[in-house]
């Protein structure tokens, strides 16, 4: 049975509270960037500027976007169910932001009279939680395109939800070989554990179907199928508008940070880097930004799949791939 | 029946037969090769020209917004008022009335002179006709392109707007550029 992380120290509740906020604050603020990096770097990948016209070098595109947004009318078409369109996006923003809560972006830390750890929170079940609340989102999708009574989000969200669910197989067994490496399924003892050297190295083949897993859970090119606009205008959200779309899309973006999160605790040894501890967050922010800018990349070069050579690619090699690596380190960490 | 092959038969590239490990290494190697031609493209840095500030240069003969034309040291207009241009422009957007010059009232040259010169740029499709029609090169093609206006009506140039200098806004381009 693998041990359980377990913390020895009680964090009182004011510390929690301001934790979640500051959390919640970056993450929000960050979003935005992330929304204005990818259209910027996609600009210089194919050898144009990007948006450059509102701000000092387009820097308040994304809030010329938001407010653009926000400012427009809900809209529901007549075949739609209105309840569930508007929970819908609502369930994939909390989803979402519920995973950001077990990244660690820096280990237990002492100051203002107590001790507190620099993530959300440190629990004994870890990944299986990102997991949880991952699988959870495919609620969102699913509902809203189905209540939205167009055939295009009905497609999308059928799409969605069949590679979600052949995707989070093989993310899952994925990770299972690092878990088995650090003997722990909590973040902050899988960072520590990478203390000599990162997974990424006894881990490669998992960090590549991680990595690729990761394109599929997070809707990113060349995995894009539920949002195809060549053939589905634009999947589960074609019918939505205004702050609705928004929410879908910013808890996109969310996904995004937390798969860059995952992969950089899990793979790239978290907040380990040269420096004092105070710089810890600082080199975490640094590897999840890494990975986002390679998302983008990934973007500008891949094309889009076919839906059937996603389906067989996702359960003919990388599940296979996944099982296989799975074995051969449960077999390699059995016998050392 | 036998096929056969002809000399002058092509031989068809084929790619490499897919499956097994050999693809998987393909598709990795070609996955690399492909981040490499898009971070080539970030190298080399935007070729965008962004209009309103930067413009792209026109060559010589470019033909854009029309010029008429007055002798230098007399001050007269070269235009006679002969309609040659009307009768050559295909989309019949030029208007020209002639009037006689008298010796207190000289405007051109010659015996007449255009008392109204109207080109309707909504209608001209630049085919450079009237100044090729033109026998005292009375008429150009200049070199402006920004004629983009909110009213239609002010898109008809008078003989006053097509004999005033424009102001140059169009980059000519250089030699070898």
């Amino acid at each position: 049975m693998l041990p359980l992380a377990d913390t020895t120290f009680v964090e009182t509740t004011g510390v929690w509270v301001i934790k979640s906020v500051v959390i919640f604050a970056f993450v929000m603020g960050v979003v935005p960037m992330i929304l204005l990096l990818e259209r910027k770097l996609l600009g210089r990948f194919q050898n144009r500027y990007g948006p450059n016209r509102v701000g000092p070098y387009g820097l308040l595109q994304p809030l010329a976007d938001v407010v653009k947004l926000a400012s427009k009318e809900p809209f529901y078409p007549a075949t739609g169910v209105p309840r569930l369109m508007a929970i819908a996006p609502a369930i994939m923003i909390i989803t979402a932001l519920a995973s950001i809560a077990i990244i660690p972006f820096g280990d237990v830390e002492k100051g203002f009279g107590s001790k507190f750890g620099l993530y959300g929170i440190d629990v004994n079940i870890g990944i299986l939680y990102a997991f949880a609340f991952g699988s959870l989102a495919f609620y969102g999708l699913m509902l809203g395109g189905w209540a939205s009574g167009s055939k295009y989000s009905f497609l999308g969200a059928m799409r969605a939800a069949a590679q979600l669910i052949s995707y989070e197989v093989s993310l899952g067994l994925s990770l299972i070989g690092v878990v088995m490496m650090a003997g722990s399924l909590s973040l902050v003892d899988i960072v520590k554990a990478q203390d000599a050297v990162w997974y990424v190295v006894p881990q490669f083949v998992g960090f590549l179907i991680f990595t690729i897993a990761g394109f599929a859970e997070t809707n990113r090119p060349p995995f894009d199928l539920p949002e195809a606009d060549a053939e589905l205008v634009a999947g589960y959200n074609t019918e939505y508008g205004g702050m609705r779309f928004g929410s879908f899309f910013m808890a996109e973006y969310i996904n995004m940070i937390v798969i860059a999160g995952l992969a950089a605790a899990m793979f790239f040894g978290g907040w380990m880097g040269p420096g004092p501890s105070g710089l810890d967050p600082l080199w975490m922010v640094l590897k999840m930004f890494a990975i986002i800018v390679f998302f983008i990349w990934i973007r500008a070069t891949m094309p889009r799949l076919r839906y059937d050579q996603l389906m067989s690619f996702g359960w003919k090699i990388l599940l296979p791939l996944a099982t296989l690596n799975l074995l051969v380190t449960a077999v390699l960490v059995s016998t050392t | 029946m036998t096929y056969r092959v002809e000399p002058d038969a092509i031989a068809v590239q084929r790619g490499p037969e897919t499956g097994g490990l050999g693809s998987v290494a393909r598709a990795f190697g070609e996955t690399l090769r492909g981040l490499k031609t898009t971070f080539g493209r970030l190298v080399e840095g935007p070729v965008t020209i962004q209009y309103p500030e930067e413009k792209t240069p026109v060559y010589p003969r470019f033909r854009g917004r029309h010029k008429l034309h007055k002798f230098e040291d007399t001050d007269l207009e070269k235009c006679v008022g002969c309609s040659l241009c009307v009768a050559a422009c295909p989309s019949d957007c030029i208007r020209v009335v002639a009037a006689e010059n008298t010796p207190e009232h000289r405007v051109s040259a010659g015996e007449r002179y255009a008392e109204v010169y109207e080109i309707n740029m909504t209608r001209c499709i630049f085919c450079g006709y009237c100044e090729v029609a033109c026998p005292f090169d009375a008429i150009t093609m200049g070199h402006d392109y920004e004629l983009s206006d909110y009213d239609r009506s002010d898109l008809i140039f008078t003989k006053e707007m097509l004999l005033a200098e424009p102001v140059e806004r169009t980059p000519l381009r250089r030699e070898g550029e």
